[in-house]
């Protein structure tokens, strides 16, 4: 589903991402952890296509098209989600509106009538279970006043209503409580299927614990110094990357 | 290329032909009204006469971003002869709001339209009536009131406004009263007559406690060239609230110079909110006196230019009175060569304790030929103030944009819902929610037809 091969990107002229590989199949849970600054987000965006991060060398495939070429909206269309680190707040539109502009975006890209308010509105009725939250949040401005954990929730319905193929979690379990977190991460499973993918960038073990990965990845300074089984992610939170960050050097001494 | 032809541009002002439209006025247009206000006249034109138009360029301050020297070159006639005119009542419809129920009070160019008017049904406690009526009925009460706290003195528009002082609106709201319906009072320029000039007047008095919503708006029927000087007085009664909607949306040539003054009283809330949505040269000067204890003032404001347009606002909120309350949110939307001007001043006086106040201009760039000057200003002589400031010129939010490509909305989607939500806050403080709803659909249309014809550039 995604294929990320030799990947470099850069925020203005810093290289952050220095040749990072990836195969991510449909049905799979891939984590990739790794201290603070690693690239972890840099990389989340620039697969969702932000503006600012740039792709300097490499490929990213999604179903087989080149997604580094694609504007962000159409990589959305194409079936890729992104749930942002920090959920940005948008004063002055509402949120069940602002879902609704991007889920007849969707539907209108794929030839589908968009759908009215009133059956939209229905529609997301029916999301609001999975995540656990609250009907007049959705009434609310997007996230403007949300907490912490509020804004991770809102990301995950939003998952829910745009139904991605491949969903990039950056960080969705920072801010949860631990009610919250298991709450959340049971809704993510429920959205787990044969024919998507999720792409889980934690820091925490404790999320892995409900949305059990297939493979986890060790982003350091820009790489993926080592991939493994969900074992990996148990070690790192009580051994710390001390070992990976020597590979890492390794690596670079190397390169 | 350019070159220059070495020819001075000489600006003819043309205060002579005001001083010459005066006398026939005096002589020939108001000989009904009472003599008080004919002295009156007489003390602003003499007042007009030595103030003349601020057009210097250099040393004046208050005019420093906003350069009038086209109104005071061209030469503006008063209209006459409109208030004949039958409209058909499509034509004025659009220009009113809300519910087509509401009670209003209209003007065509400067004078009563009875016909045009619908003032049957008003509110329990609420009183309109055209103040060259009252100025005949109710003359010596407008005595009390009249120039008292718009100053003529000091601010030539007021002076000149206040010599040909005449029609517009004596509103009036009974002590207690409480009006849940808006008040229209509608302002249009047919454009009938090219360059004239009219002098709306209001006077609104609020009664201790009572509360209620006036909506002030200046139309016009065609995109002609002319210049409303207008001067709006409020008093208000102690423990009164006030919502107050000043709506300009004349035609891109217009020129547009208001004088709104606004005297607190205790416990009372002066709520405003003026929407710049139309007009080529405007400038307004909103000016608040918190004389009582215990007062306060909410003012906002939101400004949609384009083309060559220029809105000027200056908000001066004078603290004279301690425990008082102010705040001010103005927002602007830029696009082509526009030009927007905010001067905020807040006045706290000597000796006064416990003043709140708040003042935040922002503007929104969509273009970067669009120019925004903001400068809020504090002068404060008390020590027990709490103030805040804050002031914004910026582009579109690059995250904000990314954040809604990423759920699948184009470019021009996202930019019309961000440029949307911008004017929302502005939008969400008018209380009622018709005319909320409509202003809302107003600035909904006006920015889908920049972001059409943007793309047919
Ligand atoms: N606008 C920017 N300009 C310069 N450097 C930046 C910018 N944004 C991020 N960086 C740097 O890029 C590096 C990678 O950042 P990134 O956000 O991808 O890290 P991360 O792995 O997600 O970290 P965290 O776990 O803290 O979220 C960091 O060193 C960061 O300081
Ligand atoms: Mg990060």
């Amino acid at each position: 589903m995604l294929e990320v091969i030799d990947l470099h990107a850069s925020i203005g002229d810093v290289p952050i991402l220095k040749g990072v590989n990836l195969r991510v199949n449909a049905g799979e849970v891939h984590a990739i952890m790794g201290p603070n600054g690693s690239g972890k987000s840099t990389l989340a965006y620039v697969l969702a296509g932000h503006p600012s991060y740039k792709a300097t060398s490499g490929r990213a495939l999604f179903e087989g098209q080149n997604l580094l070429a694609m504007l962000p909206e159409n990589r959305a269309r194409a079936g890729l989600f992104l749930s942002f680190q920090h959920p940005v707040e948008v004063p002055g539109v509402r949120f069940d509106e602002f879902m609704r502009a991007g889920f007849n975006a969707l539907r209108k890209s794929r030839g589908v009538p968009e759908m009215g308010v009133l059956d939209f509105n229905k529609h997301l009725a029916s999301k609001l279970g999975i995540v656990g939250m609250d009907a007049t949040f959705t009434r609310r401005y997007v996230n403007e006043g949300f907490s912490g954990g509020e804004k991770k929730r809102g990301e995950i319905l939003q998952m829910a209503i745009l139904d991605p193929k491949l969903a990039i979690l950056d960080e969705t379990d920072s801010g949860l409580d631990v009610d919250a977190l298991r709450e959340v991460a049971q809704g993510i499973n429920k959205l787990r299927r044969a024919d998507n993918a999720i792409l889980l960038v934690t820091h925490y073990q404790r999320i892995l614990s409900y949305v059990t990965p297939d493979v986890v990845h060790v982003l350091i300074g820009g790489r993926i110094v080592k991939s493994g089984g969900k074992e990996m992610a148990l070690e790192i939170e009580t051994e710390g990357y001390d070992k990976y960050e020597d590979m890492a050097k390794a690596l670079r001494a190397g390169a | 290329m350019n070159v220059s032809t070495g020819m001075t541009h000489r600006t003819t002002v043309q205060e002579g032909k005001y001083l010459a439209a005066f006398d026939s006025f005096q002589r020939n247009g108001a000989v009904g009204d009472p003599e008080w206000i004919h002295q009156l006249r007489e003390a602003a034109i003499a007042r007009f006469n030595v103030l003349g138009f601020p057009v210097a360029r250099r040393g004046n301050e208050e005019w420093k971003y906003t350069d009038i020297r086209p109104i005071a070159a061209t030469n503006f006639q008063p209209a006459t002869g409109s208030a004949q005119l039958t409209l058909p009542p499509p034509d004025v419809d659009r220009l009113t709001f809300g519910n087509p129920g509401w009670s209003r009070i209209v003007f065509v160019d400067g004078v009563y339209s009875q016909e045009l008017s619908a003032l049957t049904s008003l509110p329990a406690g609420v009183s309109v009536v055209s103040l060259a009526q009252a100025l005949v009925t109710h003359g010596d009460m407008i005595k009390q009131h009249m120039a008292r706290y718009a100053p003529y003195e000091s601010e030539a528009f007021t002076a000149l406004n206040t010599a040909f002082a005449h029609d517009g609106a004596l509103v009036q709201i009974a002590d207690g009263a409480i009006a849940e319906e808006p008040v229209h009072l509608l302002f249009l320029t047919t454009g009938r007559q090219q360059d004239t000039v009219t002098y709306p007047r209001v006077l609104i008095l609020t009664g201790k406690d009572s509360k209620a919503t006036v909506i002030e708006s200046y139309g016009s029927l065609d995109e002609g060239r002319y210049f409303t000087n207008a001067v709006t007085e409020v008093r208000m009664g102690s423990g009164s609230v006030l919502n107050y909607y000043k709506v300009q949306r004349q035609s891109q040539q217009a020129f547009h110079v208001s004088n709104t003054n606004v005297s607190n009283a205790s416990g009372a809330s002066f709520n405003s909110v003026n929407l710049d949505l139309g007009g080529g040269l405007v400038r307004n000067n909103l000016n608040v006196l918190m004389g009582e204890e215990g007062c306060s003032c909410v003012l906002n404001g939101l400004y949609l230019l384009n083309g060559t347009q220029h809105v000027d606002n200056q908000v001066i909120i004078d603290h004279t009175s301690s425990y008082t309350t102010a705040s001010e949110l103005y927002k602007g939307i830029l696009d082509g060569k526009s030009h927007s001007v905010f001067h905020g001043s807040i006045i706290v006086r000597k000796g006064i304790q416990k003043v709140n106040a708040n003042q935040v201009d922002k503007n929104l760039l969509l273009s970067d030929q669009a120019e925004a000057d903001t400068k809020p200003a504090f002068w404060i002589y008390s020590d027990d103030v709490k103030c805040g400031h804050g002031a914004a010129c910026g582009q579109m939010d690059e995250n904000a944009l990314f954040y809604l490509k990423s759920r699948g909305m184009d470019d021009k989607l996202a930019r019309r819902v961000l440029t949307r939500a911008f004017a929302t806050q502005v939008i969400d403080s008018i209380g009622n929610g018709a005319f909320r709803a409509a202003v809302g659909q107003i600035v909904e249309n006006k920015l889908e037809e920049w972001l059409e014809a943007g793309e047919s550039r």
